[in-house]
């Protein structure tokens, strides 16, 4: 029955996937960016959707059974304020200057704003480079989730393998616009399903306050920060959201937008978007020790898919599977077309054809680049350890760590491409320092006091740009006026 | 008060939100409010503080300019 639930929900998101497709218009600028036609909702929607990943979802409640309800802090009410700031500060301007000038990528706006092909090609790299662990995330979790909601019945490779062919399908078929409905769906399926389980599980408890009470007497550490959250990592942790400003998935659905005003919805709601998913996740994360009380480190990660399993057997089990599988979609999706356009726009159309290719050229390339990027992730999927999973944190840091960039871009009309280089070379050589010592050891913090290295990275890349800027020569007057007209 | 005046308050308003989050006052308190530990019910409050002072942004502080290549329509 499960499977049969998870099977029948996947053939609707094809259906909403093959149906947006009647509105294609045929052209790059449609299938990339759905001719910028995304109105407040479906924005709001799919943003939160293709943020939301399978390590927002299983690693929310991975971590609350490790740490408890610092989690939360850590990771959710510190998205709740910054992320909208983000939308609203970064994201309309972008749209705004996208619009104007006809970008499809971030690259696009970078290399046209500071007059160098080196600095695009530069975010280029290390934007793809950070993505991948992200994507490989996606298609592990999915199988993983299959797998254990199936008791075993389905191998990891097949769940896989059914995530990229449905996103292959839909995404290929219909681009921005079909990714954007999908994803609209698929979100408000895992916000509704969350809800369903967490209410049905809680009652096999006997209610909240029974629940809390039980989990109070096995480890009463998980009811506060306590010992498990430094007071300095909660407030460098902050950092961690402002990936979102430089997220190739979230530009791209930035630039979908119908107009400046479409943003209204995803900076007002965001936070009460993110209070509806993460609360019941770290709460049933938090009473995963009542049933699970031995799971090591990453193998608290399928928690929550083991208390679905456990708790809610049969049809609600397959819908609470489908959930999950929305979750793990609805970014996938994004970011495989996001990096299929990157790849059409910035390399293939701007190195290859000069900038001059056909509108059906530019479907054709997108397309086949989004075949190969998930194409080339299940294989990966296939050899990678699921120790990849850890790799998530260092991708959230590589991106926010860049965010000087994206700021100094928008905001500062004297930093110039060499400020950009310099920036970008310093997270490049932190990141791959902190890394070594992050990987070997997972509770590393600066000095062993709580901060987050990307509070060091995102200082430096700010410090650097600034420096760099300074030591340069200024923009010209042409380049200021064209970005700094109103 | 002028549009410059309101924007200079809900920034400030933006800061001590931000410090706000810091609740190191509830660190060890393990005691239910709404049904909820205190530390995870004071965050969830946060939340929806953060979708107020988020909402008086959009419509006391928006970025007009940006508009002006809006070609109106109906919107979902």
């Amino acid at each position: 029955m499960t499977t049969f639930v998870i099977f029948v929900y996947l053939i609707i998101v094809l259906g909403i996937g093959m149906l947006s497709h009647r509105m294609f218009r045929g052209t790059g600028e449609d299938y990339f960016v759905a001719s910028r036609s995304i109105g407040p909702f479906l924005l709001l929607m799919s943003l939160f959707g293709t943020n939301m990943t399978a390590f927002a979802i299983l690693g929310a409640s991975g971590e609350a059974y490790h740490t408890g309800i610092g989690v939360f802090g850590l990771m959710a009410s510190s998205s709740a304020l910054v992320i909208p700031l983000v939308f609203y500060f970064v994201g309309t301007r972008l749209w705004s200057l996208g619009k104007k000038y006809g970008y499809l990528t971030q690259v696009q706006f970078f290399r046209d704003r500071w007059r160098s092909d080196g600095v695009g090609l530069a975010l280029f790299a290390v934007l793809i480079a950070l993505v991948i662990p992200y994507l490989l995330i996606g298609v592990m979790g999915g199988g993983i989730t299959l797998n254990q909601i199936t008791d075993g019945q389905i191998p990891t490779w097949i769940g896989g393998l059914l995530v990229c062919v449905i996103v292959f399908i839909y995404v290929t078929y219909s681009g921005a616009r079909g990714t954007a409905w999908v994803n609209t769906f698929q979100t408000l399926v895992f916000m509704t399903l969350g809800g369903v389980a967490f209410a049905v599980i809680v009652n096999k408890y006997g209610g909240l306050a029974s629940a809390l009470e039980q989990v109070r007497e096995v480890r009463p550490n998980l009811l506060i920060f306590g010992e498990n959250i430094k007071p300095l990592k909660l407030l460098t942790f902050m950092c961690i959201p402002l990936s979102a400003g430089m997220f190739p998935h979230i530009f791209m659905h930035w630039l979908t937008a119908k107009n400046a005003r479409s943003f209204r919805y995803p900076v007002i709601f965001y936070p009460v978007c993110i209070a509806v998913v993460w609360i019941p996740s770290v709460l049933l994360g938090m009473m995963g020790v009542l049933d699970f009380p031995d799971l090591q480190g990453p193998a608290a990660n399928s928690v929550l898919v083991q208390m679905v399993a456990r708790h809610a057997p049969g049809f609600l089990g397959g819908l609470l599977g489908a959930g999950v599988f929305a979750a793990i979609m609805s970014s996938l999706d994004s970011q495989s077309l996001s990096i299929g356009t990157m790849f059409t726009q910035d390399i293939v159309r701007h190195y290859g054809f000069h900038d001059k290719m056909s509108e059906s050229q530019q479907v054709l390339f997108g397309r086949l680049f989004v075949t190969a990027i998930l194409a080339l992730t299940f294989f990966l999927s296939l050899i990678t350890q699921r120790s990849i999973f850890k790799l998530a944190v260092w991708s959230f840091s590589g991106y926010a760590a860049l965010f000087p960039v994206i700021l100094a871009a928008l905001f500062w009309k004297r930093s110039t491409k060499w400020g950009a280089a310099a920036s970008i070379l310093s997270v490049v050589l932190l990141w791959i320092y902190f890394f070594r010592i992050g990987w070997e050891n997972p509770e590393y913090t600066v000095g062993g006091v709580g901060m987050m290295p990307v509070a060091i990275m995102l200082g430096v890349s700010a410090l650097a740009m600034v420096v760099g800027s300074l030591l340069s020569r200024p923009p010209e007057q042409s380049v200021i006026n064209r970005f700094f007209a109103t | 008060m002028d549009k410059k005046a309101t924007r200079t308050l809900l920034y400030i308003a933006l800061f001590v939100l931000f410090l706000l989050h810091n609740d190191f006052w509830l660190w060890e308190d393990a005691s239910l409010i709404f049904g909820l530990p205190a530390g995870l019910a004071y965050h969830a409050i946060y939340c929806l503080v953060a979708a107020g002072l988020m909402a008086l942004l959009v419509n006391l502080a928006w970025p007009e300019h940006l508009d002006v290549s809006d070609d109106g329509g109906a919107e979902l």
